[in-house]
């Protein structure tokens, strides 16, 4: 899955390095991302359910919850992938987008409100 | 405002000044920042669930007063997180001292404060229908 990681074989050789700990920093960071996509999934997935509830205009707003999630997937999949080197946009693309989806949730709630 | 939003987004800002540090301290950073998102994204399904399962409650608007107050902090968790990043990510490469910041603490204040307020919420109306 990951060929910069280091077989059983050769933890001896590199323990002294910094090669198998530099492997696993890079495989944490990618397991964060997994985690991280999961969550704004379940989230889009929330305020999809919510929007629902609001006829025509709900279900576009669950439509845009869900393609917030394929933004952040999209725009995370090197990290997410474990490709090394620049994050480049991702990071602030994922934190704007939960920002949306709770100025979304925000609408949805006040609208129910009324 | 404007220019911090550009910073995030500018890769030239957080790449070319200072000195590259080992790469370990910017994925530790990004780590950071990730559980920071993830903390936010938990403060959102929070509000969205309380807002469409949570049956109404005997104060008028309180389940929504709830759901709104758990939307604003997770929105701010997770615009802070990506600022905090940036300016982390700078200060690292910059050999400065990281950033102090405030928030957790305000936040953990926040958190615990509500918890107690519905604490409260919960033995009143308890008392009120036995």
């Amino acid at each position: 899955m990951s060929p910069e990681r280091e077989g059983p074989g050769q933890v001896g050789s590199e323990r002294e390095g910094s090669g198998r700990d530099a492997g696993l920093a890079g495989e944490r960071t990618r397991l964060a991302w997994r985690r991280t996509v999961l969550a704004v999934g379940v989230v889009a997935v929330l305020t999809a359910r919510l929007a629902l509830s609001n006829g025509t205009v709900g279900a576009l707003v669950a439509a845009l919850a869900g393609l917030g999630w394929l933004g952040v997937l999209v725009a995370t999949f090197p990290r997410f992938a474990g490709r090394r080197g620049d994050p480049g946009r991702a990071l602030p693309v994922a934190a704007l987008v939960t920002a949306g989806f709770a100025g979304l949730g925000l609408l949805l709630v006040l609208a129910s409100v009324r | 405002m404007y220019q911090a939003v550009r910073r995030w987004f500018d890769p030239r800002e957080l790449r070319e000044v200072g000195e590259t540090p080992d790469y370990r301290f910017s994925l530790a950073n990004e780590r950071t920042f990730l559980a920071w998102l993830r903390t936010g994204l938990a403060l959102i399904a929070g509000g969205l669930a309380v807002a469409q399962f949570l049956p109404p409650m005997p104060v008028p608007h309180l389940r929504e007063a709830l759901a709104v107050a758990l939307l604003l902090l997770g929105g701010t968790v997770a615009v802070r997180a990506v600022d905090h990043w940036a300016r982390t990510e700078r200060a690292i490469r910059l050999g400065h001292e990281l950033p102090a910041s405030r928030f957790p603490a305000v936040l953990a204040l926040l958190i615990g404060l509500g918890a107690v307020l519905l604490v409260v919420a919960v033995l009143v109306q308890a008392a009120r229908n036995p």
